[in-house]
Parts: structure tokens; sequence; C-alpha cells
């Protein structure tokens, strides 16, 4: 196994020649030199070398289906569903408008009540009203069991930075009774629509504040998370940015996208998903919601929020939490 | 006939080391070009240099199969080092058909990326609706700092590898190790954010690792002091933030536990990704740096 990289010499030229010619013939084992025989031959008895049936074994209970006690909800034919609310209440006043005229039999919001926006315990009594059902997001988590942090799941200081603001005004500012309710939501829910099962999550169904973007999620990813679940569909959120990617086996995989702030589109209007039962097909819109962004930006300012989440609204291109996005969604990122 | 079952795994490691389990296969990673490089870093943990063959190339042939049984496990993402992944003669092919399992990211010292290569790249890219993902290598923000350690002349041949790849659409995530005390403090990246800004680069991507004190770098700075090891007592109650939990490597020689413990025989775990699929005791010092600076080699 494995071919041999000719050398050339002509990259040896601008460095001291022992450095580059001191492995000729040689292996490096940890920090010795050794013949090269040497090390792969103990490479070669290294490890297990498992028969054909072994391994099919091992590969078959590795990915083996996992028992799921979460009751399921439904049937219906005709639901909404939403995440990442980030505390715009004037958002979600318009999504439950919509929910309405959609004529959705049930409303589900994947989580992220907080975060980003202005006055957190608005978004309570909206969600009451509407009588949304909903999941915990990495927020609610953090809120109710009174951590530091969001545990939002990025990597760089420069979107840790950011989510600290974001998290410690939205702890400040939500009433411990809210906090306690958030706590009171389920993890994840499963929904009958029609003939399919959907599993319902906030990051993925492994990890609340797992990243499922669609440049960085592959198809059969998707089929090993959904065949170990038992579900034809996953619908979950926490990018802020929406997708639909019909799988092979005839599974979807859905993000729902976020109503809190824009898809980082240059657009102010925000996403959210209606699913339709059509028999054999399973119909996922993802749909545009014009709201009242001049008010949310007006109260964001009055509030003293940082003026980058506030240009996030009023031009629909993110300025904050840009790091962890992967190279296509970055590619198309103003900033 | 009966199938060939030998039972070579290491000794049962005594109880007060750590075994980290694989609880998914997240990440698949390649030794695409061995340990083969066309330069001889000062700091590499696996000794690449020009005639370091320790690991041979991998070839597209080799390494379809583990793409497809990657795919079966649920990978999630393919990474690609060496070496210098370049120094493959097959590597855009190898990108281009990884495209299709999904997501894909090279690490490489920005050295062998001319123009028309990075045109090529990006129409690869462009292709697939997964995400093709560069990291170059860089040590230092000028020749003073970066070339004692990557070699002369390196420093501006970096600069001209990564404005290549911006030019060509492709914006790649600088990564930078702690070889400099300064390389990670705030005002050290800020030193590499105005090195990107003067380049023309609008969206600085950046990424900071630390040294690992073994292959040259051992010899560089010293090695690891006898208690520099994990027991397991250390655990803050799972191994989940280590990479190993999640990944494997992929090498001429077979399937290893992490990019890291290549040069180890005992880093090696099995043939294909199914011999794999178990525990791994974290016997070497070099886990013990994965586990105290929260090490993911991932981007």
């Amino acid at each position: 196994m494995g071919q041999r990289i000719p050398e050339d010499p002509a990259v040896h030229k601008d460095r001291s020649t022992d450095k580059l010619t001191v492995h000729r013939g040689l292996a490096t084992w940890g920090e010795k030199l050794v013949p090269l025989d040497r090390f792969r031959e103990a490479a070669r008895q290294a490890g297990r070398q498992l028969s054909a049936s072994e391994r099919s074994r091992e590969l078959e209970s590795f990915t083996e289906r996992r028992a799921d006690p979460t009751p399921v909800e439904g049937p219906f034919s005709k639901i909404v569903v939403f995440g990442g609310v980030y505390s715009n209440h004037f958002a979600l006043e318009a999504l439950l408008e919509a929910s309405h005229r959609e004529g959705a039999e049930a409303i589900y919001c994947l989580g992220d009540l907080g975060g980003f926006g202005p006055k957190p315990d608005k978004v309570r009594p909206l969600l009451d009203e509407g009588r949304v059902l909903a999941i915990q997001g990495n927020y609610e988590q953090s809120l109710a069991s009174g951590q530091e942090d969001c545990n939002c799941g990025y990597t760089d200081p420069r979107d840790n930075h950011f989510a600290e603001i974001s998290y410690g005004y939205t702890d400040r500012n939500t009433s411990a009774d809210f906090k306690r309710w958030m706590g009171t939501l389920p993890e994840r829910r499963r929904v009958r629509l029609g003939a399919r099962e959907l599993l319902l999550v906030h990051g993925s169904p492994r990890r609340v504040n797992e990243f499922l973007f669609a440049s960085t999620t592959p198809a059969a990813f998707l089929e090993v998370l959904l065949e170990q679940e038992g579900a034809d569909g996953l619908l979950c959120t926490h990018t802020g940015l929406h997708w639909h990617r019909k799988l092979p086996s005839g599974r979807d995989a859905v993000n729902v996208g976020a109503i809190g702030r824009p898809a980082n589109d240059g657009s102010t209007s925000v996403w959210y998903t209606v699913l339709e039962d059509y028999g054999p097909e399973l119909s996922v819109a993802h749909r545009p919601l014009a709201y009242d962004h001049a008010g949310l930006a007006h109260e964001m300012r009055a509030e003293e929020l940082p003026e980058e989440f506030v240009e996030t609204i009023t031009t629909g291109w993110w300025t904050t939490c840009l790091e962890i996005l992967p190279a296509k969604e970055r590619a198309r990122s103003r900033f | 006939m009966a199938e060939p079952t030998h039972s070579n795994a290491p000794p049962a490691p005594s109880a007060s080391v750590p075994v980290v389990e694989l609880g998914s296969l997240d990440t698949l990673w390649f030794q695409v070009s061995g340990t083969v490089c066309n330069l001889a870093c000062s700091h590499c943990f696996v000794s690449s240099s020009p005639t370091n063959h320790t690991h041979e190339a991998l070839s597209l042939a080799e390494i379809e199969p583990f793409l497809i049984e990657g795919a079966a496990l649920g990978v999630r993402e393919y990474y690609f080092t060496g070496g210098e992944p370049f120094l493959n003669p097959d590597l855009e092919a190898i990108l281009a058909r990884t495209l299709a399992f999904g997501p894909a990211t090279v690490l490489t010292n920005g050295l062998l990326l001319p123009p028309d290569r990075c045109r090529r790249l990006a129409a690869i890219a462009e292709a697939s609706s997964y995400s093709l993902d560069f990291r170059v290598s860089m040590d230092g923000y000028s020749a003073e700092t970066n070339d004692p350690i990557r070699g002369d002349g390196t420093f501006d041949r970096i600069l001209g590898g990564i404005t290549n790849l911006s030019a060509a659409g492709l914006n790649p995530v600088i990564t930078v190790t702690e070889v400099h005390d300064d390389n990670g403090t705030v005002q050290g990246k800020q030193r590499f954010f105005r090195l990107l800004e003067r380049l023309g680069i609008d969206k600085p991507r950046l990424k900071i690792l630390p040294v690992f004190r073994i292959g040259a770098e051992a010899e560089r700075t010293g090695a690891y002091e006898s208690w520099q090891r994990l027991r397991e007592s250390d655990s803050p109650g799972s191994w989940e933030h280590l990479q190993c939990s999640s990944c494997r490597m992929v090498t001429d020689q077979g399937v290893w536990v992490c990019p890291i413990l290549v040069n180890e025989p005992e880093g090696k775990m099995g043939e294909t990704l199914a011999d794999t699929l178990t525990g791994f005791a974290m016997t070497h010092s070099a886990c013990w740096t994965c586990h105290v600076h929260g090490v993911s080699c991932r981007t």
C-alpha cells in the first residue's frame, strides 16, 4: 500500500542539507530514528485485524438503533416549525399571525428563545397565546440550570466575545419564573405528520449545540443518525440558516431556520418552515417573514445592546458569530 | 476456510490509564502525502521532511474504500494532511471524489499553490454542495519570526499561496502554532489579522494551536516530563472533548487513533475502520497535551 513521492532536489536548496536528508532510509518512531523496515513491521503487527464477519458485526453494532421513549405527538397533516427566537418578540408575533393564515394544526419551536434581542420576558406570553409547543435549546438549558455561559458551541474567541454579551444580558433580564418554565421543556419531541415520524431537536439528535450547516452535513451522516433514531425525518435549528435535503432513502432532513435574526442574506426578513403531508411526499417550504424590524432595532438600542447586533437586524447581514460558518456559508456572507 | 483472526491488540492497560471510547466517527483523517514534505519545520510533531517515508502517499484507489466505509459509519467530515498534501499528484482527484461524500479540509503549508491550481481547486469546490476548506500554516507574522521555524524564504511563499487562494475565491484558515509565546495572545492575533488585511483578505480566519512536544519539536524544546501523562483521575467525567473520541486517521499502513500519534506503532488500531471501533488506552504524553490544552485538530 502507499505510493512513494519522488524526491525533488529543488525543494532542498533553502534548508540545511542534514535536516532534509536525515530520514533517508529511516523512519521516525516517536523521537527515535529506526530503519524503515523495523517501523513498518511493528506497524503491521499493531492493532486489530478482524475477520470479515467480525467487521460486519462491529459496523452493525456501531450504528444500531437506539431506544427512545419520547412519546409521539399528532398525527397532523400540516405544521409550522421555527427556531431561534432570540428574544425577537416582534417576529414571534408576526409568526403567530402567519401560522394562523397557513392553517397550521400545530406550531413547534425548536428552542433558543433568548439571546441577541431585547426584553426576553416578552416572549413567554406570546408562546402561551399561540399554544406553541417548544423544546429546549442550549439557551434554555443554560438559563434554567444557572450556567455561566450559553454553551452555544463556538470555538473562536471572536464568536465567544459577542455570545457572552448576549447571554449576560438575557440572563439578567429573564425572570426566575420563565427560567423555571424553560427547565420543564423536553429536549426533543417526536411528531407524526401523515405516515411519517419526525424527530424534532435543537442542534442535532446527539448534542444540543451541534451545528448542522448545509455544506458540512453529509447525506450519509444524516442517514445513519435517522436510522439510529428510527425516524423518517429530522427537524433542527441552532445554526440560524435554513435548508432542506431529501435523502437517498426518502427521508427528509430540515434545518427550519430562525425567526430571531435574518439569514445572513442581505434581507431583513426572517425564516420559518411549513411542513405538510402529501401522502408519498412531504412538502417542506421555507417561508420568509417580514416583521417590524425597525421597532426591534429601536428597542435593542434603548436596551444598549451592541450596535453590531442592531446592524444585523437592519441590514440582514451577520456581523457576529461568523467564525463558526463553514467555507461555503462564509463565502456567501458579507463579513 | 476459517477467516484469519489474530489478536495482537496492545496489552491491557493498567488500571490508572484511561481508555477513550469511540462515541461516533465524525472526522476521518487521511495522511495523504505520508510523512513526505517539501519543508522540514523545526516544530513538526510528525518530523515530516523530503526524505521521511515513514508513511507513503495514498492514491485515490486506496482512499476510496475508506470513503465508502466511512459513509456507512456516518462520517461528518474529511481532513487531508501530511507531510504536504499537494505533493500527492492525486490530491485534486481525491478532493473532487471526497466532496461527493461530504465536506473536506486540506492542511497545507501553502507553498505549492500557484494561481492555476487555485483556480482548479475553486472549480472543484464550486461543483459540490459540501464545503472545501483550506488551512494554511504559518508560525510568525514576519519572515524574521516565521522562517527560523519553517525555512528560509518560506514566509513570502506562504503569503503567495494565501494570496492565490484568496484571488480564486477560496478563503483559507490561517493556522498558527504557539511556537512563539505571544502568537496566541490578543495582540499576537491582531498582528496576523493586520497581515491578512494587507493582503486584501477582508474576512480573515485564524486558528491557534498549541505545539506538541514530540517529533522534531521534542528536539527543539525538549520532550515531555514523565509525569505528563493522563491518569483515570484526570477525567472530567467523560473524554468526549478529545478528538480521539470521534476521529480516526488513515495512512498507507492502516488506521491510527488520531493525527498526532502516526509515528507510534502503538497508535495504530487496525486495517479497516471496522477494526478500530473500539476504545484506545491513552498512554502517550501527547494525549496529555490534547486534554490539558483542550486541543482539537479540527478547524
